[in-house]
């Protein structure tokens, strides 16, 4: 069971995520530069948190052209599970593969704290380590986290139950506190919080660990 | 091959709050400027483009817009294009 790694130029938390994927979790982990077209044997891929192609136009616009992500499109159709953390879930937004858009926090601020989140759907095999209404607390760290869609995208996302997670303290604005999401077959993830952060108790918590170990659930 | 040359404008969707244009609109008002009820802040994008004819260039800037340039689930966009030199032009 293999995971991969996409690193964009500009990708900063790529070698965060294999070393709790690799490190914390045990699982074969290899990266993918933003080039390759080459998707054979992997199991699950995650896009990474950072400034992918330095978030320029909008952040993930120029990324969602990227030639690894027309294969990640049919790695999804095909049933592959794929992770999007913090700008992997705002490429993810602008692929289309999940629906909303990130915009600006609310109050302007670029925010790095550790956040209480709520599981609101154990739908999907990526929260299988949870029941609905567990608390988790994980770091988020971004300046546009904002989640918006519209008002039909969102009783969507509730009659299919694919709302995951959503912020206890809502910090940034997002519509109806949503922090994660997936879409409506649940193999694709789309968080603003940082699950890779948040695996080894010597940095302040493992409530991340159940999210990573979703990528081979 | 004629040139043209074009204005791209994107702007956030009425529904869409933008903290940055509110937070420019309170300094509006901390360097007395009073009145301006709304500041929403956009993007304008300059553009030159080779294409045979206008039409086409603007169905280019059209599928540029749409696909690149704006986020439609987000954003509204409006396109202004004239021929930018006619002497080339036989």
């Amino acid at each position: 069971m293999t995971i991969g790694v996409v690193v964009f130029p500009g990708s900063n938390c790529d070698r965060d995520v294999r070393w709790a994927s690799e490190g914390c979790l045990g699982m074969s982990t290899k990266f993918l530069w933003h080039e390759t077209r080459d998707l054979g044997g992997l199991d699950a891929v995650v896009l990474p948190g950072g400034f992918s192609y330095g978030d320029y136009l909008r952040c993930g616009a120029l990324a969602r052209y990227a030639p690894v992500l027309e294969s990640l499109l049919e790695f999804v159709r095909n049933g592959g599970k794929v992770l999007g953390i913090c700008n992997g879930f705002q490429v993810l937004t602008e692929l289309g593969l999940l629906p909303g858009a990130l915009t600006r926090n609310k109050g302007l601020n670029f925010i790095c704290q550790p956040t209480k989140l709520s599981v609101t759907s154990s739908r999907s095999t990526w929260l299988k380590d949870h029941n609905k209404g567990d608390l988790l607390c994980l770091p988020i760290a971004h300046g546009e986290g904002r989640y918006q869609c519209s008002e039909d995208t969102l009783f969507r996302l509730q009659d299919e139950d694919s709302i995951s997670l959503r912020y206890c303290n809502n910090p940034n604005g997002s519509v109806y506190d949503i922090a994660g999401i997936t879409n409506s077959k649940g193999n694709v993830l789309g968080l603003m919080p940082h699950p890779e952060r948040a695996c080894d108790p010597l940095i302040g918590g493992i409530d991340g660990r159940g999210i990573l170990n979703g990528l081979l659930g | 091959m004629p040139q043209f040359q074009a204005r791209v404008l994107v702007s956030l969707r009425p529904s869409v709050l933008d903290p940055a244009g509110e937070a420019a609109r309170s300094a509006a008002q901390r360097i007395g400027v009073e009145g301006v009820s709304k500041l929403r802040i956009g993007k304008s994008v300059d553009l030159a483009i080779d294409a045979p004819d206008e039409d086409e260039a603007r169905r280019r800037l059209e599928v540029l817009s749409d696909r690149l340039l704006a986020n439609p689930v987000i954003e509204d966009w409006s396109l202004d294009i004239e021929p930018l030199n006619h002497s080339n032009e036989s």
